[in-house]
């Protein structure tokens, strides 16, 4: 009998259990380890989805469950995508997403690129960059708060000092055009690291042989960094954007803590919205339709993302 | 004959159980905001914990979360509260969706009258549907958002002399909306000790009540109304009246011109924080703070005085203050009966009033010693005979979103109109009480 891995299995399986189930075919066994996975799958997940695509029919309010519920049809979703205020609040979460991606990246890559160079306290630097990551959003969207105070704030005394301007002539918080902005660079500042890690990750997988034979073909090198360094990254920085995309997409916590959403409605993200619909207002049913719209939303966007990452990561 | 014995004896037997149960200490668990109040009622209860056995805990939560948290409380059907002192706009929802447990009949078998409660307290905490005798709650704690200021600023010759010289007018408690807006701007950016102080700390807060809080302190003084005729819902020209749109211009003109800078999101704390730290001349807060601004070393004592929110068309205040309710989903709602009961004392009334903390009681209030008792009792007497509620409608929390959203859209954000913003704010509020079935 050759060791295979199935052997070696089977040899491991205690008697008791071997006996117990002796006369098993493979697929019964199989289901028999899956299934409590899937039962746990389809209880805690699909479940809840197929219950809220239901919900998201009717007019039922989670505060008044002795209050008649009536099935509305679409007119939820109609109420939603005619609202011009959620339309506000979906472009604050784009211009909210795109922004931090876009600093994220060009600021995680060059910082891992730099980290990825060999120098003394390289460690050193490694764990000071990723310190802001380890905080609890909570905590970062308070002393941001502070730093952005215009009175008090260091943030403003620092522009102030760079720009010559009085450190109480601006609020990064309560002005309309620079309160999406505060946000972005908090997020910024927290996450960039997050970003930086992944690249660095990237930078450390491509084998040095590659520069080398690179070198002896005399290539330039900007020409290897735009031919080795970026194509080879590629796959690990567009996993970056995934995550960061997802999660920003759901941001809640740190504009909360920041903003509350304001001035008036500058900055309330969608999911700071949906929380205000779902549980303050507790139009449960209109909530889960706007639920069901930005998950589609996430779920479409995601999947063709993916689709093009497998395509980069083939090549 | 011996199932008579044996009925007698089972029916003394449940007797003596049910007895030894109403007898039995409670740990009684009494759920409220966290703030100077509280503190009062934690001493005061020490009282009723030696006079009936049971035991005290206390859940108070942080305002700006306490609607949320005790609303899902409520809506969830816990039992973390026996006791529970809510807003007054919660009564509706409190009421209609069962949270409450009704006192009619526990008051009837008591003896206690809302006779014996101020009028205003008993009509905004404990009726609905309102002004109906169905009582939900006993006031508990009487309040509205009154004014605290500098006074040893307002009382400084060069500060006066300069006040009179900028507008012509002597530098005194304002006695309308306007002059006070007037005082609050010549302070405003002015140096005062070597230290630039700003005119009056306002509430600007979009998270939970804090701007609509405001707002009304201002729409109220100017002849503010939700409804053309009470009970019909009709707010069309109530709500975006001229008066409503002018006050409103008016709080934002407060808010850009008189405010000190970075308070685009500030509600209590902000306020208190403001003023206790020298900032502001004059802040809005609610009177159950006032005990604690005037023992304050800093800026309390005779650096410190009150007023009553002032008038302009009309007097009126934004109502403030809770009643105190039997939490339906309670497993100890004898032993919470018990504490109304001993609450709703004159005696224990009175000393609620020494603690710090505002009774409703007649023979607190209509006592000749009452409006000398502390320098803002005066004002608090003045501010409860004008005072206005927001709705308190089971879907109170909707109507409130609603307009926070608007005020600061308008206000801190500077978007549109006033009219616009009041429009938008009817539209809101058709849509809710047409989704209520109330319209």
């Amino acid at each position: 009998m050759t060791d295979t891995p199935a052997t070696r299995a089977a040899k491991a399986t205690p008697v008791r259990v071997a006996r117990k189930i002796k006369g098993l075919s493979d697929r019964a066994i199989a289901w028999i380890f899956v299934g409590p996975t899937i039962f746990l799958l389809l209880a805690i997940n699909i479940f809840p989805l197929i219950w809220t695509i239901n919900l998201s029919f009717t007019n039922f309010r989670a505060n008044r469950p002795n209050r008649e519920v009536d099935y509305v049809g679409l007119r939820n979703y109609e109420r939603i995508l005619t609202d011009s205020d959620i339309w506000l609040n979906m472009q604050a979460t784009a211009h909210f997403l795109f922004w931090t991606i876009f600093f994220q990246v060009l600021i995680g890559f060059t910082l891992a690129y730099l980290i990825n160079k060999k120098f003394k306290g390289n460690d050193l630097w490694t764990t000071i960059i990723v310190l802001p990551m380890m905080l609890s959003p909570a905590v970062v969207g308070n002393f941001w708060k502070f730093l952005y105070q215009p009175q008090i704030g260091l943030f403003n005394y620092i522009v102030a000092f760079l720009s010559g301007k009085d450190p109480s002539s601006f609020e990064m918080l309560g002005s309309v055009q620079l309160a999406p902005w505060s946000i972005v660079i908090v997020d910024t500042w927290m996450w960039t690291p997050f970003v930086m890690l992944i690249c660095l990750a990237g930078l450390r997988s491509i084998p040095d042989y590659i520069y080398e034979a690179a070198e002896v073909d005399r290539a330039s090198k900007l020409r290897q960094f735009f031919t080795i360094t970026i194509p080879m990254v590629l796959p690990f920085l567009m996993l970056a954007v995934l995550f960061r995309g997802i999660e920003n997409f759901k941001m809640f916590d740190l504009v909360v803590q920041l903003t509350g959403g304001g001035p008036g409605s500058t900055t309330e993200l969608t999911s700071i919205n949906l929380k205000r619909e779902a549980f303050e207002k507790w139009r449960t049913g209109y909530a889960s339709a706007y639920a069901i719209i930005l998950f589609v939303t996430v779920f479409g966007l995601a999947s063709i993302y993916v689709k093009a990452l497998n395509k980069v990561k083939e090549r | 004959m011996k199932h008579l014995k044996l009925a007698s004896a089972s029916a003394l037997s449940i007797a003596a159980a049910s007895f030894a149960s109403t007898a039995q200490a409670e740990d009684l668990t009494l759920c409220w905001a966290a703030w100077d109040p509280a503190n009062a009622l934690v001493e005061l209860s020490k009282e009723f914990e030696e006079q009936s056995g049971h035991s005290m805990s206390f859940e108070f939560i942080p305002w700006p979360n306490f609607a949320d948290r005790m609303l899902n409380e409520l809506n969830s059907g816990g039992k973390l509260c026996d006791l529970l002192i809510g807003d007054s706009q919660w009564i509706g929802g409190g009421a209609e969706n069962g949270h409450y447990v009704k006192l009619n009949d526990f008051f009837d078998a008591e003896g206690i009258s809302m006779d014996d409660f101020a009028e205003a307290t008993v009509y905004a905490y404990s009726t609905w549907p309102k002004g109906t005798p169905n009582y939900y709650a006993l006031p508990a704690m009487g309040d509205a958002n009154g004014w605290f200021y500098r006074k040893d600023w307002f009382a400084d010759p060069e500060i006066q002399a300069a006040y009179k010289e900028a507008t012509g007018q002597d530098l005194r408690e304002p006695q309308s909306q306007k002059e006070m807006l007037q005082i609050a701007q010549f302070f405003q950016g002015r140096e005062i000790d070597g230290k630039t102080v700003y005119g009056a700390s306002i509430f600007t807060e979009r998270g939970s009540e804090g701007i609509t809080m405001g707002v009304t302190s201002a729409l109220y003084p100017w002849g503010f109304k939700y409804e053309n005729t009470p009970g019909s819902y009709d707010m069309d020209g109530a709500v975006n009246s001229a008066e409503a749109v002018e006050a409103l211009e008016f709080y934002k003109e407060f808010y850009e011109t008189a405010t000190p800078p970075g308070y685009t999101n500030s509600y209590m704390g902000e306020s208190l924080d403001a003023f206790k730290s020298g900032q502001v001349a004059m802040a809005m807060n609610w009177f159950a703070f006032f005990p604690g601004l005037y023992a304050d070393p800093a800026t309390g004592g005779d650096k410190i005085d009150f007023f009553v929110n002032p008038p302009q068309n009309q007097a009126g205040s934004t109502l403030g203050g809770q009643g105190i309710s039997v939490v339906a989903y309670s497993n100890k709602q004898d032993a919470a009966l018990e504490y109304i009961k001993w609450f709703a004392d004159p005696e224990v009334q009175a000393k609620w009033w020494s603690l710090g903390g505002y009774s409703a009681h007649n023979s607190v209030l209509n006592d000749p010693g009452f409006k000398d008792s502390a320098p803002f009792a005066g004002d608090f007497l003045e501010a409860m005979g004008s005072v206005q509620d927001f709705w308190q409608e089971p879907a109170y929390a909707e109507l409130l979103l609603a307009m926070q959203k608007r005020l600061h859209d308008y206000i801190v954000a500077d978007q549109g109109t006033a009219q616009e913003a009041l429009d938008k704010l009817v539209e809101d509020w058709t849509e809710v009480f047409e989704d209520e079935g109330k319209l």
